[in-house]
């Protein structure tokens, strides 16, 4: 990895500095931050922007965490030399986070992102400190100071078309469902493969394991024999690893990739996937870093603005592979929004009335199953 | 063929007291060939592994929050293990103390006042000692084995926190993620030096804890108790001692040292109860409080080792993009080696051949 110049320089003073006394360390660290500064108004060539990102997991689980690297990898393809990339990975929600993104802005980076729900207090605290670097935090909700951005994805609405297709191709009318932990996100996709399925088939039904993980291959193999031994024909999941689709493969069942193209796990095995692409996002944001146009602000895209891509349909005969695309232009082309009542809350109540469209805020606290769910939400 | 260890007559004391240091250079030699089969170099590798991290205050800073835990929790443990008692459940004892100590800010965020953060500290300790009771009761009763008895009370502990943060102690702001209403500012563990870094008291509690420790254990008779039942029950006995107070001793302070490590954590470096909220702490003070040689002043330094194990692993990732995986081989490595001389310090090798000796053959190790 190349180092830039300022780089250099700033590890010098900051090594100086803790050999000093305060108030000569605080010149120092000020002379330090200005130079920074400086250097960012004035950004040629040599001076590279520095992008760093924070997975929660290992960039092999080839789901989540590996998602988000391949849109490093884009960043770099797509900005060449004018950007230097940095990753930390498998880095712990909790004490941990708050040293490894301080650590981050500490070395330079100019733009950090991090990539878990769990690392929200801890961004919003370094980010209090460097003013100068800007934060993106994945997930969260928290917006503290001026310098921190918050971005997700509706993985639901590529949940919604599963739910279509699950229908379609179940003979046991019953899904499985591999959950992780009982957060809006993941009840969010629950239902919208629900509502999705109960558009082919009122009756289907929706079992639900928790497995209290992102990524556990044992524990996702264990709950997927699990709802197979129940009598699910068909598996999603929302967590990380591939075993869920190995599982799918040996006992003769289909299944949907998670967060990545899992097709060479599950040949004759996944339906689709959904794949997060947050490549062309990242560009943007960094791209707007090195023009100096970058701003705060939360946004939560999905199939309309390319950070949902359906992975393509295999395994399943041509009408539903054609209901399952005509979905998808629905929902793509931002004329449907899965979560369009009639929509009965699990309990018997009325939530959405016909024609009616929930409103961000209340997706993002989601907390309720809809009807015909076969489970009962963990609270 | 076979391998036999054969205890040795007599040990060196000069290689007793280096064995340590000898450890940590087998592990740094193993490290550097790790590096250049990685195709690194070896020397700038160990130079972000060991020396980058204390370069720069806030860094030393860091490296005090993330030693605390695992002295406070090793000082604890090393009673135990001195005293033959298989504490493997620090971890769970760590999380209940944690758990038991944010009951004040969590459920009663009203009562805001200086009383607080003392009182959950104590509250954490108290919460910490009754769950390291548990397998001390059942050895002591019923004679079960406390490595699995701790252990396994580990997993309901953090099913138990997990379930907390996602039902009954969710943050009724936190649009229904897994997470406690943050701590108020008089539940804050407060910074030691605000100015330099955001080191926390939880340091000075392990220094005391490991310097008060180490005053019983050489220089009071509980100490002298402690040593003796652990390394002979029967002269213990003969001594009028006894055993069953001692398992009951040692895991209701090696608990409440763990329930005060966990209540500082939380309310010093964390904030709020989150669904995990130790890397393992628990468990990486068993190879500090071996590391240390069982003496809460080698734990101090062994803590400190392990942590710089971890930022060393953070600043070789991002400086020359080795793999997280680095770290934990590491210390695994470290772990290896130091069992490895202490082992080969009380015993020596002999290779066997066909014909079977009868001699004094242990299978046990250090």
């Amino acid at each position: 990895m190349v180092k830039t110049k300022d780089y250099e320089n700033a590890r010098k003073y900051a090594g100086n500095s803790g050999k000093r006394i305060t108030s000569m360390k605080k010149t120092i660290l000020s002379l330090a931050v200005a130079a920074a500064a400086l250097s960012l108004g004035t950004m040629s060539a040599e001076a590279k922007v520095k992008a760093c990102w924070i997975y929660v997991g290992p960039i092999g689980d080839f789901g989540y965490s590996y998602q988000h690297h391949q849109g490093l990898l884009e960043v770099q393809k797509e900005l060449g030399d004018q950007v230097e990339t940095a990753y930390l990975e498998s880095v712990p929600e909790g004490a941990d986070a708050e040293r490894a993104i301080e650590r981050f802005a500490r070395s330079g980076c100019n733009i950090i992102f991090t990539t878990s729900f769990g690392f929200m207090d801890a961004t919003n605290k370094v980010a209090g400190k460097f003013p100068e670097v800007k934060f993106e935090h994945a997930t969260g909700y928290k917006r503290e100071h001026p310098n921190v951005a918050t971005y997700n994805s509706k993985f639901h609405e590529g949940r919604y078309v599963q739910g279509v297709i699950a229908a379609k191709m179940s003979k046991t009318g019953v899904a499985g469902y591999i959950a992780s932990f009982p957060i809006p996100e993941v009840v969010l996709g629950i239902n919208a493969f629900m509502l999705g399925a109960q558009t082919v088939n009122p009756d289907f039904k929706v079992k639900v394991v928790w497995a209290n993980t992102w990524f556990d291959a044992g524990k996702e193999a264990d709950a997927a024999k699990a709802l197979i031994d129940q009598g699910v024909d068909i598996i999603t999941q929302h967590t990380d690893s591939t075993a869920p689709m190995q599982v799918a493969t040996e006992r003769g069942i289909k299944a949907f990739g998670q967060a990545t193209d899992m097709i060479k796990f599950g040949p004759q095995t996944q339906l689709t996937a959904i794949v997060d692409d947050w490549g062309p996002y990242y560009v943007k944001r960094v791209k707007a870093v090195i023009d100096g146009t970058w701003e705060q602000h939360d946004v939560w895209d999905g199939m309309k603005e390319g950070n949902v891509v359906m992975a393509p349909y295999t395994n399943m005969p041509d009408d539903v592979k054609k209901l399952a695309e005509e979905t998808e232009a629905k929902i793509k082309s931002g004329e449907f929004n899965p979560y369009t009542g009639p929509i009965t809350k699990q309990d018997g109540t009325e939530w959405l009335k016909p024609g009616e469209v929930a409103d961000n805020g209340t997706l993002l606290g989601l907390n309720f199953y809809v009807k015909g769910v076969d489970d009962k939400l963990p609270q | 063929m076979r391998i036999e260890l054969v205890k040795r007559p007599q040990q060196s004391a000069l290689y007793s007291a280096l064995s340590p240091f000898i450890a940590l250079a087998l592990t740094l030699i193993a490290g550097a060939i790790m590096f250049s089969l990685l195709g690194k170099n070896p020397l700038d590798a160990l130079y972000y592994y060991f020396v980058d991290p204390l370069r720069e205050m806030w860094s030393l800073h860091e490296l005090a929050i993330k030693a605390a835990p695992l002295i406070l929790i090793a000082v604890g443990l090393s009673i135990c293990f001195l005293s033959n008692n298989w504490n493997i459940g620090a971890e769970g004892q760590f999380i209940i103390g944690a758990i038991t100590g944010s009951i004040l800010p969590v459920m009663y965020p009203d009562l805001q006042s200086w009383i607080i953060l003392p009182l959950m500290l104590i509250m954490g300790v108290i919460g910490g000692a009754a769950y390291g009771f548990i397998p001390a009761l059942l050895k002591t009763r019923f004679n079960t084995n406390e490595i699995l008895t701790s252990l396994m009370l580990v997993y309901v502990a953090q099913l138990f926190l997990d379930w907390l943060v996602r039902g009954p102690w969710r943050n009724p702001q936190g649009m229904n993620f897994p997470e406690t209403r943050n701590f108020h500012q008089y539940a804050i563990l407060p910074e030691i030096w605000p100015s330099m870094g955001r080191a926390n008291w939880g340091f000075v509690f392990a220094l005391v804890a490991a310097l008060v420790a180490w005053f019983m254990l050489s220089r009071m008779l509980k100490g002298f108790e402690v040593k003796v039942l652990g390394q002979s029950p029967r002269a213990g006995r003969f001594g009028g001692f006894s055993a069953s107070r001692m398992v009951i001793f040692a895991f209701l302070v090696s608990g409440g040292l763990a329930g005060l490590a966990g209540i500082s954590e939380v309310s010093g470096a964390i904030g709020q109860l989150r669904p995990t909220i130790s890397p393992g702490y628990g468990f990486a003070a068993i190879i500090v409080a071996f590391l240390g040689r069982l003496n809460p002043l080698g734990i101090i330094a062994a803590g400190l080792v392990l942590a710089l194990s971890y930022l060393g692993g953070e600043a070789a990732q991002i400086s020359i993009g080795v793999s997280d995986k680095v770290v934990r081989a590491f210390q695994g490595m470290l772990l290896f080696f130091v069992l490895g001389c202490d082992t080969l310090i009380h015993y020596r090798v002999r290779f066997v051949g066909s014909t079977a000796h009868k001699a004094e053959v242990s299978h046990g190790n250090a």
